[in-house]
């Protein structure tokens, strides 16, 4: 069915991993030396494989576009990371946290590499520790854990509401040492612009200095991409404003299959929308569902009262609250995972229920966890549990100890006071489980280029459970590449270091100078934002969170045509020379457009409704996605043919051998 | 509302600098202020000027990128607070809004609003880490409790994102914040006890390389600080100091 060999090890799947890393080839500590490794990203995933592999005794270069690791878009993970270290004795295993992450990823994911991510997980537990990560602990000072969406335990482990950032300093702080001891070159405020391959292997790459503008040529023996996701293919999403999808485009241009573009996940639980101005939109953790209920006005006109103003969520009485995940979804309730919660609120403020002045937003209300928590401080300090105002001052103490800065960010956004009204809430762009296709060893179908963390697609189907991106970043980094990449090397502690004044790299570096210049000199009107901001409207309403084939179709062609239109019309100001922030903007999102065209491409071909991807015709009498696992059961994988339009799709059969495939129900 | 900009401008390292004005309309007060800045940079590029350059990154308060100097104060009038997370409400309508990049003989400016802050990238790489390979074989994580009181202090420190403020507001352009943040973290917590020394001693050495100037305990680090990092953590770096230079003479 396709040339795609996914290299899965043989035998049983707890074997699999084990087995595997007993077979590689290694190189030896001294041949190590004579070895560079190029990686692009130092977030979660590329700072970890930095740190990792610089320990190894490879030599690294590393490149980011922030002035320093520490501000890669990982910091800005809020909820947690997943472990099956079953701590809280609640049944948790290697094999549920499998389990779990496959259903919740809608069977869409290879099953061999998630079943290795929960093989792991419990050492990345083990390894931050060890670095010094502040980890939430309970008194007896021991590890807490907190639950997420989509499973029915507690294996999240968390730090407050910033677990990314203290993830991404412990990996920083590890990688910072390396850089120490020169053993890894940090390139900060530097853009990867293409990769160059010679003789069919990934040697090097072209950046671009961004504060001398000076292009570069750096070349190695493999090259590791670990850039994030694209989720800014929309302009408006939760990521930070620099995370683009260049490096992972350009790899792609380059022969690196691009898998499943257009499983995206629209999360649930973000700030709603307030204006024209708006230049990106802020999560709220999924953590809060753990002790926020959701909820809409039952009656239509309370809900036109509450959208003109004229009502407050205060004044609805109890029996006037439609807390609709709950009665949709009992077993579940408000921990649904979030494409399906995204959904119920989509379909709930499309029937006109939504809340604030544009319709577009659902309540997150705390009122009862104010009220069980206080209860509960009420009778451990000994105080009256029968006095409302006491209890629930307790229980705001409680709620403010695990979600303070989450509530202050919301606060400073809004201007309410979540603690005193319900927080409001709307789904939003935020992740990208689609990338670059990798096999098991997370190599792409590049030899020498390997891809890690958000930017390859490899372990979370169609959707995302919460909690499970850090996990796998820190798993493809410390535990994963660390090991398969010396398989690839092995054959290359003879080559010596490689060149760089070869064709390849003068044809690489022309073509990167001839885009810039050719935006410099371009004669054009808008700026680069006109058009990013065109190409997320046609995104969000064509290919968001319901898709259909008339509107997939009419996107095809919509952003097609804008994408001409940008390239006729943008005004890029200012030099090559130096610092040009309008042109770093401009080169990348010449990379969303022709992204977004393969992502309506791969929308429209999946005429199956699975995970985050929703088709309005492919749906069961009660509403809910659809599978198609007849037709479907496979990952999409694209390869570049010198135009999005003209891509081949190449198909990676999914076999299920260990999990029986079933329609998901969270009912 | 209706404002009136001034802003550092300055083409590159070299180029001396001015401040310019720059007049702007319908601000919204639901705006944040780099929206606003966004929003005067699509004039400019619609007058085929250059647009202000200025940092910023995840736009939520936790990158640490962002760092302007609004009316004289470091991430501008609110508390507890970066700049991206400050919103135009907190604004009068005519108001004039003085908008500066971090001054520091250590922080080198690199365009308009853009310093270079690779001095605390050196000073995190002299000391800033605990020294454990990634090998899979540490001990459980949970082989190692830890009170939860020093487990939450511990994070209060660690909780600082290197923008720079502390820094920025001092008048002697000192460092020792950012420092004793990182070095408290690691005191505080068994991990880092076994280096504790090398520790304090190597990313204080480093500091004073940076040319940041010394403290002299005025408290302003404290008051401007997004991330509310106590002065506590500036006398346990004081501590650890004293230690490591009495034990290692
Ligand atoms: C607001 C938010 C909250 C989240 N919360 C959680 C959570 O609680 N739990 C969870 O598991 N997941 C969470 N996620 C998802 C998770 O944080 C990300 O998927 C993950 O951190 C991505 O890590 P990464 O290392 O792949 O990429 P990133 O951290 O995005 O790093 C990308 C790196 O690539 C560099 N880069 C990119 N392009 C180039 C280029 N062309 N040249 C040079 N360098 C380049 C950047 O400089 C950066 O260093 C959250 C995501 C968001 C947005
Ligand atoms: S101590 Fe505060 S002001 Fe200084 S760098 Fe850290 S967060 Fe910024
Ligand atoms: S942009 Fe990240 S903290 Fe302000």
């Amino acid at each position: 069915m396709s040339n795609l060999d996914a290299k899965i090890p043989e035998g049983p799947i707890a074997e699999k991993w084990t087995n595997h890393k007993n077979n590689i080839n290694l190189v030896n500590p001294a041949n190590k030396r004579l070895i560079d490794v190029i990686i692009i990203g130092t977030g979660l995933a590329g700072g970890s494989a930095a740190a990792s592999l610089a320990e190894m005794g490879y030599n690294v270069k590393a490149f980011a576009f922030q002035d320093s690791p520490r501000r890669a878009h990982s910091i800005a993970a809020q909820g947690g990371i997943n472990a099956s270290k079953n701590y809280q004795n609640d049944g948790d295993s290697d094999y549920r946290l499998f389990y779990d992450t496959v259903k919740g990823g809608d069977y869409r994911s290879r099953e061999a590499n998630v079943y290795r991510l929960a093989e792991v997980s419990g050492n990345i537990i083990d390894q931050c520790v060890a670095q010094g990560v502040p980890f939430a602990r309970d008194y007896g000072g021991l590890l807490d854990n907190r639950s997420f969406g989509g499973v029915l335990v507690s294996r999240t482990f968390y730090a407050r509401g910033q677990t990314g950032q203290q993830l991404l300093l412990g990996a920083y702080s590890a990688l910072s040492r390396q850089i120490g001891k020169g053993k890894v070159k940090m390139y900060n405020r530097h853009e990867m612009l293409d990769v160059v391959i010679v003789d069919g292997k990934a040697r090097g790459i072209i950046a671009r200095n961004l504060i001398t503008g000076e292009i570069q040529r750096h070349s190695a023996h493999a090259v590791v991409i670990a850039s994030g996701g694209y989720g800014n293919v929309f302009f408006l999403s939760t990521n930070a404003m620099g995370s683009n999808a260049t490096a992972a485009w350009k790899a792609h241009k380059r022969g690196a299959y691009f898998a499943n573009p257009c499983f995206t996940q629209i999360h649930p639980t973000c700030i709603p929308v307030s204006g024209d101005h708006q230049s990106k939109l802020t999560l709220m953790s999924e953590s809060l569902r753990n002790d926020g209920r959701i909820w809409v006005p039952l009656k239509l006109e309370d809900a036109k009262a509450i959208q003109q103003g004229n009502l407050k969520p205060t004044d609805i009485a109890e029996e006037n609250r439609d807390y609709f995940l709950e009665r949709r979804y009992p077993a579940f309730g408000n921990l649904v995972p979030r494409d399906v919660a995204s959904r119920a609120a989509k379909e709930r403020c499309d029937a006109g229920h939504g809340v604030n002045a544009t319709g577009e937003a659902v309540y997150l209300d705390f009122m009862d966890a104010f009220i069980r928590y206080g209860k509960e401080q009420a009778h451990v300090k000994g105080l009256d549990g029968e006095d409302k105002d006491l209890v629930i001052k307790l229980g705001k103490a409680v709620i403010e100890e695990k979600y303070g800065n989450l509530f202050q960010m919301y606060e400073k956004i809004i201007d309410e006071n979540p603690y005193e009204t319900p927080m409001m809430i709307y789904p939003a762009v935020h992740y990208t489980m689609g990338g670059i296709w990798v096999d098991y060893n997370l190599m792409t179908t590049v030899p020498g280029l390997y891809v890690l963390g958000e930017a390859n697609f490899s372990d979370h189907g169609a959707n995302r459970l919460g909690a499970s991106a850090l996990m796998q970043g820190l798993a493809d980094g410390y535990f994963v590449l660390p090991y398969t990449i010396g398989d690839f090397l092995a054959d290359d502690i003879r080559t010596g270091t490689i060149p760089i004044d070869s064709p390849e790299f003068d044809e690489a570096e022309k073509k990167v100078k001839d885009s810039i210049a050719t935006f410099l000199t371009n004669d054009g009107d808008n700026s680069v934002d006109h058009y990013h901001k065109l190409l997320g409207k046609i995104m969000w309403d064509k290919v968001g969170m319901a898709r259909n084939d008339k509107h997939l179709k009419e996107s095809i062609v919509e952003i097609k045509a804008l994408r001409e239109e940008f390239h006729k019309g943008v005004f890029v100001p200012g030099k090559d020379e130096g610092m040009n922030t309008e042109l770093e903007k401009a080169l990348r999102v010449s990379d969303f457009f022709e992204l977004a065209e393969l992502f309506a491409m791969d929308a429209l071909k999946r005429t199956e409704s699975c995970g985050g991807h929703y088709r309005e015709e492919s749906v069961t009498p009660e509403g809910e996605a659809l599978r198609d696992d007849e037709n479907f059961a496979y990952v999409s994988a694209w390869e570049y043919k010198g135009e999005p339009s003209e891509s081949v799709l190449h198909k990676e059969e999914l076999k299920f051998e260990f999990i029986e495939l079933k329609q998901r129900s969270y009912k | 509302m209706n404002l009136t900009l001034k802003i550092w401008r300055q083409n590159g390292p070299k180029d001396k600098g001015r401040m310019e004005t720059y007049p702007i309309s319908d601000v919204s007060p639901d705006m944040s202020f780099l929206e606003m800045l966004d929003v005067l940079n699509e004039s400019l590029v619609a007058k085929r000027e250059e647009p202000v350059a200025f940092d910023h990154d995840c736009r939520e308060g936790i990158c640490g990128t962002c760092s302007l100097h609004i009316n004289g104060e470091a991430h501008g009038p609110d508390r507890a607070i970066t700049t991206c997370q400050l919103h135009m409400r907190k604004f009068k309508e005519g108001e004039t809004i003085y908008i500066e990049p971090w001054r520091a003989k250590a922080f080198p400016v690199i365009k308009d609003l853009i310093v270079d802050r690779e001095a605390f990238e050196r000073i995190q790489q002299a000391g800033g880490f605990v020294s454990v390979n990634t090998s899979g074989n540490t001990q459980d994580a949970n082989n190692l409790p830890i009170p939860k009181v020093d487990a939450d202090l511990a994070f209060d420190a660690a909780a600082c994102i290197g923008c720079g403020a502390c820094v920025a507001t001092c008048k002697n352009a000192s460092a020792m914040l950012f420092v004793s943040a990182k070095v408290s973290q690691f005191a505080l917590l068994p991990q880092g006890k076994v280096e504790a020394k090398e520790r304090v001693l190597n990313m204080v050495h480093q500091m004073d390389l940076e040319g940041f100037g010394s403290c002299t305990n005025t408290g302003a680090c404290e008051v401007e600080c997004p991330k509310e990092i106590s002065l506590d953590n500036i006398a346990r770096l004081n501590r650890e100091y004293l230690c490591a230079t009495l034990s290692s003479e």
